[in-house]
């Protein structure tokens, strides 16, 4: 890829970084990203970022947390080893179905967190030793900050954009080739 | 945004900014930890590693070194579990039934009690681990192929419900604990100046760098593992209780013992997060953010969840006698008159009646009132599991066989030594760990927060909380105006060589050899590093020197953000990092 040019610019206050996504986006700049200490609620449609999937992949877990439950106690209980507790043979599974309701449950959770868990970690590409990215280390205490690439934007040259970006309230700017 | 009513009492007391909340959290990591934390851990693992020491006694000799007879085959052991375990359940009704019904004031005693929470489940599970005996053929209780023909364990049996539900709410808290540390991680290990804690915290904070759609897939994943866990604290607690109300021993058959557990455990497990919380506010100086209205909240709590355990006590009773059943009867009448009266009574009186002072307002809004409650409230949840354990058996349907239970001095061992290597955990969690939720504390600020939300509306829109500090110098202006300020003139090059001068002459010559990390101080990032370094400013003793004359002088030159670098004090921190470098 040919080399990209970045433009950070650095807030510290996470109403001014909205309001001023929103003012730079309705004249047709495009942020790339935005790097915050906290969740900035409101934030994700204004710069397209599109709503997880991560719950359906949760349910779908779970599903297969269900079945295999079911289908391992049908196996454990009532095929291989059916057990007779009190002269009260196992019959079927439905009938039994009352005691395998707790460790059904258990094993759909099990499967449902754990899941949607190690998705997240890796959809998200934070593994234990991987590197941090964010571009300054303020930016997990009390700055926000937004990136900017030109190679996005190719309408504007970039003083135009930091010039733009000075208007909403930016407290640093910075550049950076990639 | 999310609003607040303004009688509502705010949750963050005083004038913080983001940063404060960061420095207040992060400040008791990166000091060198008080004497007392090493007195207490001190105190903590000798204790611990005489539980230990038990242990290994115990594995080495057998469970005949408990208390335990043919009568009672089950007494201590499984009173510190079941304890251990209902403790556990606050932390995960704090973070996760909290988050679903949206409560904010959750966010500032999440982490810890969660802590707690996880620690009080280890504790826990040691217990029925260890009294396998066999402890190294605990891997028996799984489903796994074996030697034995197709024999497989018991799906039938609540015990084995209890190894999937304890290990299953054991790893899911661990998990929804971990997701949420690790933007806080982060922060640490972007102040972190050391080498050898910036490597730990960097491998513990995954490589968190914030992104936008991070956040919306952390909110997500929080929102659902919290709709996970909820079901799951009320099952984990439920098939506790089933291990006795499925057998047919008077005093343990009845319906009533799953919600009453549950119960149970959420009123001993707040009170034990009073008991942790209201020392380490003020061991850390977090009495802003865990504060009167908190604990206030918790002992509601309590109050609610101890009537509903009042209530299971005294229908229980009714029913014994209501159900005409003369055996149970018995076990209730023994209960309160036989030999463990002592117990019986003390249950009543630390359950039934403990909680109900919490009505008086003055009463539940008083700390000290608050600690001693906490404290009894789970000596009175011990005694409630003794005596539901060893009283409904010791005497059974052959009064023959009728027996005591007196614990050995192991069992005691045991059950101390569990005490405190969970305070080992716990005190090494507070010194390591953020035990506030940093990202979600900083996220209520603005709706919570007392300087915003005693500041008129407009302010929520484009808040500046240096305004409401007290503003000494006429200068200082708002930070949202200083690009405006900054195109108002342009130096000439004749203009801009002779402020250097005049300034370098005052801080005195540096090199670029010997500079400092000049980003370190707040209110600088890389940009204005580079003008610093190429007007000449390198070291922090240069900029240690600096008065409102220097910064008026530097201000012209780098012509961005007037008044910045004299509200940040540059100096000030300069001196500091100065000091922290040469220790």
């Amino acid at each position: 890829m040919a080399a990209d040019k970045v433009i950070y610019a650095m807030y510290d206050d996470d109403d001014v970084l909205k309001n001023g996504a929103k003012k730079l986006v309705s004249k047709g700049v495009k942020i790339n990203e935005v790097f915050s200490p906290f969740p900035i609620h409101g934030i994700d449609p204004i710069i397209g970022v599109k709503n997880t999937r991560l719950g359906i992949m949760a349910f779908i877990y779970g599903l297969i947390g269900l079945t295999l439950a079911t289908v391992g106690m049908r196996y454990f209980m009532i095929e291989d080893w059916p057990m007779n507790i009190g002269g009260k043979p196992n019959g079927t599974y439905l009938e039994n179905m009352l005691a395998f309701i707790p460790i059904t449950f258990e094993f759909t959770v099990l499967c449902a967190a754990h899941g949607m868990a190690i998705t997240y970690l890796i959809v998200n590409k934070t593994l234990p030793g991987m590197p941090a990215q964010n571009p300054d280390p303020r930016t997990t205490d009390d700055k926000f900050v937004m990136e900017l690439r030109m190679s996005e934007n190719d309408g504007f040259s970039s003083s135009e954009l930091e010039t733009m970006l000075k208007d909403t309230g930016v407290i640093e700017l910075d550049q950076k080739e990639i | 945004m999310h609003k607040e009513a303004a009688i509502r009492e705010p949750l963050i007391l005083g004038h913080k900014t983001y940063h404060d909340i960061t420095e207040d959290v992060c400040r008791p990591i990166e000091d060198k930890a008080p004497r007392t934390w090493y007195i207490l851990f001190a105190i903590a693992l000798i204790i611990g590693l005489y539980g230990v020491g038990c242990i290994l006694y115990l594995l080495g000799t057998g469970v005949g070194v408990w208390g335990l007879n043919k009568t009672i085959g089950w007494a201590w052991d499984i009173t510190n579990f079941v304890w251990w375990v209902g403790i556990g359940h606050a932390g995960t009704l704090i973070s996760a039934v909290l988050l679903l019904f949206r409560q904010k004031w959750r966010m500032a005693i999440n982490r810890s009690a969660e802590a707690m929470t996880i620690f009080a489940v280890f504790m826990a599970g040691l217990f029925p681990l260890i009294h396998m005996g066999r402890l190294w053929l605990g891997y028996w209780v799984l489903p796994l192929p074996n030697q034995f023909g197709s024999l497989w364990v018991n799906f039938n049996s609540p015990l084995l419900w209890d190894v999937f539900a304890i290990s299953t709410y054991l790893s899911v808290s661990l998990v929804f604990w971990y997701i949420g540390l690790i933007p806080d991680f982060a922060t640490i290990r972007d102040r972190a100046k050391k080498p050898i804690p910036k490597k730990m915290y960097s491998i513990l904070s995954f490589g968190w760098s914030g992104r936008a759609k991070h956040w919306n897939r952390f909110e997500t994943v929080s929102l659902v593992l919290a709709g996970l866990a909820t079901p799951l604290v009320f099952s984990v607690h439920s098939i506790v209780s089933f291990d006795f109300a499925t057998s047919v021993i008077p005093g343990w058959h009845t319906t009533i013992f799953p919600p009453y557990f549950v119960a149970g455990a959420v009123f001993s497990g707040f009170a034990m997060v009073q008991t942790l919380l209201l020392i380490m506010r003020k061991a850390m100086g977090l009495e802003a953010y865990i504060h009167t209205k908190h604990v206030e909240y918790m002992n509601i709590v309590i109050m609610v969840t101890g009537s509903i355990v009042g209530t299971a006590y005294i229908t229980e009773l009714f029913i014994s006698w209501y159900s005409g059943v003369e055996y149970e009867g018995y076990a209730f009448f023994n209960r309160a008159t036989g030999p463990y009266w002592w117990a019986y009574w003390s249950m009543m009186t630390c359950n039934v009646i403990s909680p109900q002072l919490m009505w008086f307002k003055k009463l539940r809004t008083s700390l000290l009132f608050t600690f001693i409650i906490s404290i009894v409230v789970n000596i009175g949840m011990w005694f409630e599991r003794y005596v539901i354990i060893v009283t409904s058996i010791h005497r059974d349907y052959l009064p023959s066989s009728w027996s005591m239970h007196f614990p050995s001095h192991i069992d005691i061992g045991v059950y101390v030594g569990t005490i405190g290597l969970f305070f080992v955990f716990f005190l090494l969690f507070a010194r390591f760990f953020p035990v506030l939720a940093l990202n979600e504390v900083k996220t209520i600020l603005k709706s919570s927060g007392e300087s915003y939300k005693n500041a008129p509306d407009e302010h929520h829109d484009a808040p500046d909380p240096v305004a409401h500090k007290v503003v000494s110098s006429a200068d200082e202006q708002p930070v949202v105006e200083a690009p405006k300020a900054e195109a108002k003139k342009e130096l000439t090059a004749e203009e801009a060589a002779a402020k250097t001068s005049a300034l370098m002459s005052k801080l005195g010559e540096g090199s670029a050899e010997n500079k400092d990390d000049l980003k370190a101080i707040s209110g600088v990032g890389p940009v204005l590093e580079g003008k610093l370094n190429e007007i000449g400013i390198y070291t922090y003793e240069q900029v240690s020197k600096m008065t409102k004359e220097e910064y008026d002088l530097l201000d012209e030159l780098t012509g961005s953000f007037p008044g910045r670098a004299e509200r940040d004090d540059w100096a000030g921190q300069a001196k500091e990092l100065m000091n922290k470098s040469n220790s």
